[in-house]
């Protein structure tokens, strides 16, 4: 797919990388015992070592460094056996030690790809550059005091993954689908919860346009941008500017700049010149992390299927499309929920059912899968009425309407309201006499050739055994009466 | 004075074991002679209420039988490391009136071991300097005196803790040794110290100078007390990453008395122009000591270091400049801060006001060897020639045991001497500053006087855990040297 943007003097290209921020899921801090609950009352989560007090020592928490082993494996990436802890030194106030324990020339994870799934069912693969740990800062509460700035350091030294993408990104569609598939990984993995929202994963894109296939141009970074929409929003904004800027005979300028979604436009932080040097070096309180291949071999061992290998066993094994595939293994829950439905069954029957009705009415409902009120097991039941000839799938329908409404089990709705499908020929024989007796004008035009007024009978058929009548049973029958 | 504070550790441990006096009757003689000699400013805070408490604690402990390897024993804390409850200055202004929730682990361990605090000991600020001059409480003033009765620098940083020792206010005192700060303030007060190797002892609740240099360790009035204390003091912590996995030996059994045999190298690297000849010739009788007690004495080369010097100081500001950040006006210590002052306003003023003239140069050279485009040609360079200093001990270690030096160029200065010109101040860790940057032990012991009657030091440096060693051989030197002067005044 290519994205151009027509500028006056003619076409543009986006180059887009990401860089993300992934808090790990893991019971402590990256470097101190304190506990990384979210949502505690402020300060409450805090050691020592976390608040900087004089004479505090990091020491490394092995659970974090398994979960970024993982998550580097997860992304096909080379797992570094030997990697560094560097100073980020910077001030500011809900930095206690004045600088960021984090990974520079030397990080735990390097290069590895991302599969991206587009929406056209085509993929597309973009390069990792890196992953390394970080420690994440605190907070500051500007809103607390009229004059006072509040400090909360509950996040200070949570771990934190940066996951650094090649420059291979060139359309704001790829961004997203970067980040919905990076965030499918790291939820498989159950390395971070991926919640944008909450911040538990935040994004920071640098964009730059080029005439097609030309020399990269100058690139400025969209900081913190907290969701999928809105990276796909900025990047698509930026590279206007970028491109009305050199076209006006202006040139781009290395900054860093901040997404206003509600402006619809980005705008400066910082300039190159303002930026910090940040002196980076390696922190000697902390020995170089080493571990070896059989480390490695463990967590390997633990790896869950990612959506890549489960997309492809729904392709191979249930016959899937890759879009079906796809858009089911793009979240864990609602791939797990469709292998419920699909267990035993006809695989393409359950897909269709659980992306078009399921999902629907879930987005309509605006909930997730996970509180959907039809469990995979109910809805593997309905299916099943179905293909045993229970109800028609017209019947079904109405029975997920009421099992969305209530939560009830198909088989009880279908029991209760007395949807059972009429396979008794001498009912279905009662109802298509009485629709006969009652239109012997039409009977005679399907007997003069007009064939397709069959389908009126059994619409009628139908309509007077409130649907329950088999359509197959109710057309081959009138075909028999009428042309027989 | 009182023959209670003229003791050594080993001594007063004996006198302690058979009942010859109580912890509390040992402590309140030293809280006497700290009272007494209160001009000296060895002090930052005494704690004498504190220590009574502990050594009646320590008696009944005795009573019961609980021994530690350090019962009863009245000592000086440096005040760089954080002790619970007791106010931790690290010399600045910028921590005043700062009281750590924790206690270090070289602290707690002598603790435990059931050593007493006096007080926390003056030192220069966050432990920078080699004459105790750069505390904001004042500098400390060496019990040794010049023969003109001027007043002179007890060394440093550790200055407080020496003149504490070496003055009788304390029968022992804990140093950190950055680049020389136990060794040559020992030699300057006439006592031993010694900086064992790096990861002996931990560095969790020590503020922070250079973290990849800093290193606790006793300073005392024998060897045999350095053994002692060190024992105590030693030992693996999972809450220092840089502390080493390993046991601790039984210091004071390695001092056999017995090095024939042995192989002591000499530095020639280390026989700097201009030496003075009574260092030269204290280096001389302390070569000749060792080879009468049995030692071979073979001439050895480290030529990498000439370079020892700048590279510590790339290395140590560089570190600084960074643990330092941490003091900022926000959670602890100092806060300078006007009506609508900006954070930035809050950082300048804090620090501004908080942190004294040296500490700031340091801080300005640490950020300036770190900063883009200079990392390569200062940094960078500083960790290559560090390595090769490290490579030319071991090197030299493949045939000697251990390697002798003079620990200072010259004796204790007056007090005002060197402070303008800083270079010149840190010319006087020229001897020290080469084990420091390979992370080795080394000790200063008192070996003879000036020719102005002030004390003179020898160090020894040994292979890295092998403080046994120089434990060994310094107490040979030491026995030989028979070095018996005591500050004016406290002869006796």
């Amino acid at each position: 797919m290519t994205y151009i943007i027509e500028g006056a003097t003619g076409p543009w290209e986006i180059v887009v990388g990401l860089e993300v921020h992934c808090q790990v899921i893991s019971k402590s801090k990256l470097f101190s015992g304190a506990s990384t609950t979210f949502g505690n009352d402020a300060n409450s989560n805090v050691s020592l070592v976390d608040a900087a007090m004089p004479g505090m020592l990091p020491v490394i928490n092995a659970e974090c460094v398994r979960q970024a082993v993982k998550t580097g494996l997860g992304l096909k990436a080379k797992i570094n056996l030997e990697s560094v802890f560097s100073r980020k030194n910077y001030f500011y106030a809900d930095l206690p030690q004045g600088y960021q324990i984090s990974q520079f020339d030397k990080p735990i994870v390097g290069e590895g790809t991302i599969i991206l799934d587009m929406p056209d069912g085509s993929t597309k693969a973009v390069g990792i550059e890196r992953l390394h740990l970080e420690q994440d800062a605190g907070k500051s509460m500007h809103d607390q005091d009229p004059k006072y700035s509040h400090i909360d350091l509950n996040r200070s030294g949570v771990a934190l993954m940066e996951i650094v993408s090649k420059p291979d990104i060139r359309t704001p569609e790829e961004a997203g689908a970067y980040l919905t598939k990076l965030r499918a990984i790291v939820r498989y993995l159950g390395t971070c919860d991926g919640n944008m929202n909450e911040g538990s994963m935040r994004c920071d894109a640098n964009v730059s346009v080029r005439r097609p296939g030309a020399e990269f141009g100058t690139r400025c970074e969209i900081k913190n941008v907290n969701s999928i929409r809105f990276v796909m929003q900025a990047i698509e904004i930026e590279a206007k500017r970028q491109v009305e800027l050199i076209e006006g005979g202006g040139e781009v300028v290395q900054q860093t700049r901040l997404y206003d979604p509600r402006a619809g436009e980005t705008r400066a932080m910082r300039s190159k010149e303002m930026a910090h040097d940040y002196r980076y070096f390696p922190d000697p309180d902390l020995l170089p992390l080493v571990f070896d291949q059989a480390f490695v071999s463990e967590i390997e061992k633990t790896l869950p299927e990612l959506p890549d290998e489960k997309k492809a066993r729904f392709m191979r094994e249930n016959g899937l499309s890759a879009y079906d595939a796809g858009v089911l293994v793009a979240d864990q829950e609602k791939s797990e929920y469709y292998e419920v439905v699909a267990k035993g069954r006809d695989g393409k029957l359950a897909a269709n059912w659980v992306i078009t009705n399921l999902f629907g009415a879930l987005n309509k409902a605006g909930v997730d899968v996970a509180e959907s009120p039809v469990s995979a097991e109910n809805l593997g039941k309905l299916l099943d009425l179905i293909l045993n000839d229970t109800i028609s799938g017209r019947i079904a329908k109405d029975v997920f309407e009421i099992m969305i409404e209530t939560g009830d089990d198909p088989d009880k709705i279908v029991a209760e309201k007395g949807l059972t499908q009429i396979t008794d020929t001498g009912a279905i024989e009662t109802a298509i006499d009485e629709v006969i007796a009652a239109n012997p004008d039409k009977v005679q035009e399907i007997r003069d050739g007009k064939d397709r007024m069959l389908g009126w009978f059994v619409g009628q058929v139908m309509k007077s055994t409130g649907g329950k009548a088999n359509p197959g049973m109710v057309n081959q029958m009138l075909r028999d009466k009428i042309l027989g | 004075m009182t023959d209670l504070t003229n003791l050594t550790l080993a001594a007063a441990r004996d006198g302690l074991a058979k009942g010859d006096y109580t912890s509390v009757e040992l402590t309140e003689a030293h809280i006497a002679a700290m009272a007494s000699q209160r001009d000296l400013n060895a002090f930052i805070t005494e704690t004498p209420e504190k220590a009574i408490e502990m050594a009646r604690a320590s008696d009944a402990k005795r009573a019961k039988g609980d021994v530690g390897k350090m019962e009863g024993l009245p000592i000086a804390v440096k005040d760089l490391f954080c002790t619970e409850g007791v106010q931790t200055t690290a010399a600045s202004h910028i921590l005043e009136g700062f009281i750590p929730q924790y206690e270090s682990t070289v602290t707690a361990n002598l603790f435990g071991n059931g050593a007493v605090m006096l007080g926390k000991s003056n030192l220069d600020e966050f432990a920078m300097g080699s004459a105790n001059v750069t505390s904001y409480f004042g500098n400390v003033i060496n019990p040794w005196k010049a023969a003109d009765g001027k007043n002179l620098v007890p060394g440093g940083s550790s200055g407080g803790s020496a003149a504490a020792v070496a003055g009788r206010m304390a029968l022992a005192a804990t140093g950190t040794d950055t680049g020389g700060s136990i060794r040559q303030p020992a030699a300057f007060c006439g006592i031993v110290g010694l900086k064992p190797t790096y990861g002996r002892c931990s560095r969790w609740g020590v503020v922070a100078f250079a973290s990849s240099l800093d290193q606790a360790g006793p300073m005392t009035r024998s060897v045999r007390d350095a053994a002692i204390m060190l024992g105590a003091m030693a030992g693996h912590d999972p809450k220092d990453s840089t502390s080493a996995p390993m046991a601790v030996p039984d210091f004071e059994a390695a001092l056999t008395g017995d090095i024939r045999g042995m192989k002591i190298g000499i530095p020639k690297e280390y026989r700097v122009d201009g030496m003075p000849d009574e260092i030269a010739r204290l280096w001389d009788d302390g070569v000749a000591m060792l080879r009468d007690a049995g030692a071979s004495v073979v001439d050895i080369s480290l030529p990498h270091t000439k370079y020892a010097l700048p590279t510590y100081y790339i290395v140590a500001p560089a570190e600084a400049s960074s643990n330092l950040a941490r003091y900022d006006g926000v959670r602890f210590g100092l806060r300078e801060v006007a009506e609508g002052d900006s954070l930035d306003d809050l950082y300048m003023k804090t620090r501004a006001a908080g942190f004294g003239k040296e500490v700031q140069r340091r801080i300005m050279i640490g950020t300036y060897v770190l900063s883009a485009g200079y990392y390569d040609a200062y940094y960078n360079k500083a960790l290559k020639v560090r390595r090769r200093i490290y490579e030319d001990f071991a090197n030299a270690f493949g045939t000697v045991d251990a390697v002798l030096t003079p620990t200072a160029p010259s004796a204790a200065f007056a007090i005002g001497e060197n402070q303008d010109d800083p270079v010149k101040m840190y010319l006087n860790d020229v001897f020290t500053v080469p084990a420091s940057l390979a992370g080795l032990p080394g000790m200063s012991l008192p070996t003879g006087l000036s020719a102005s009657g002030l004390p003179l030091g020898l160090q020894l440096i040994g292979k890295p855990f092998d403080e046994e060693t120089v434990l060994r051989v310094g107490g040979v030197l030491e026995s030989a040297a028979g070095f018996t002067a005591k500050p004016a005044g406290l002869e006796g």
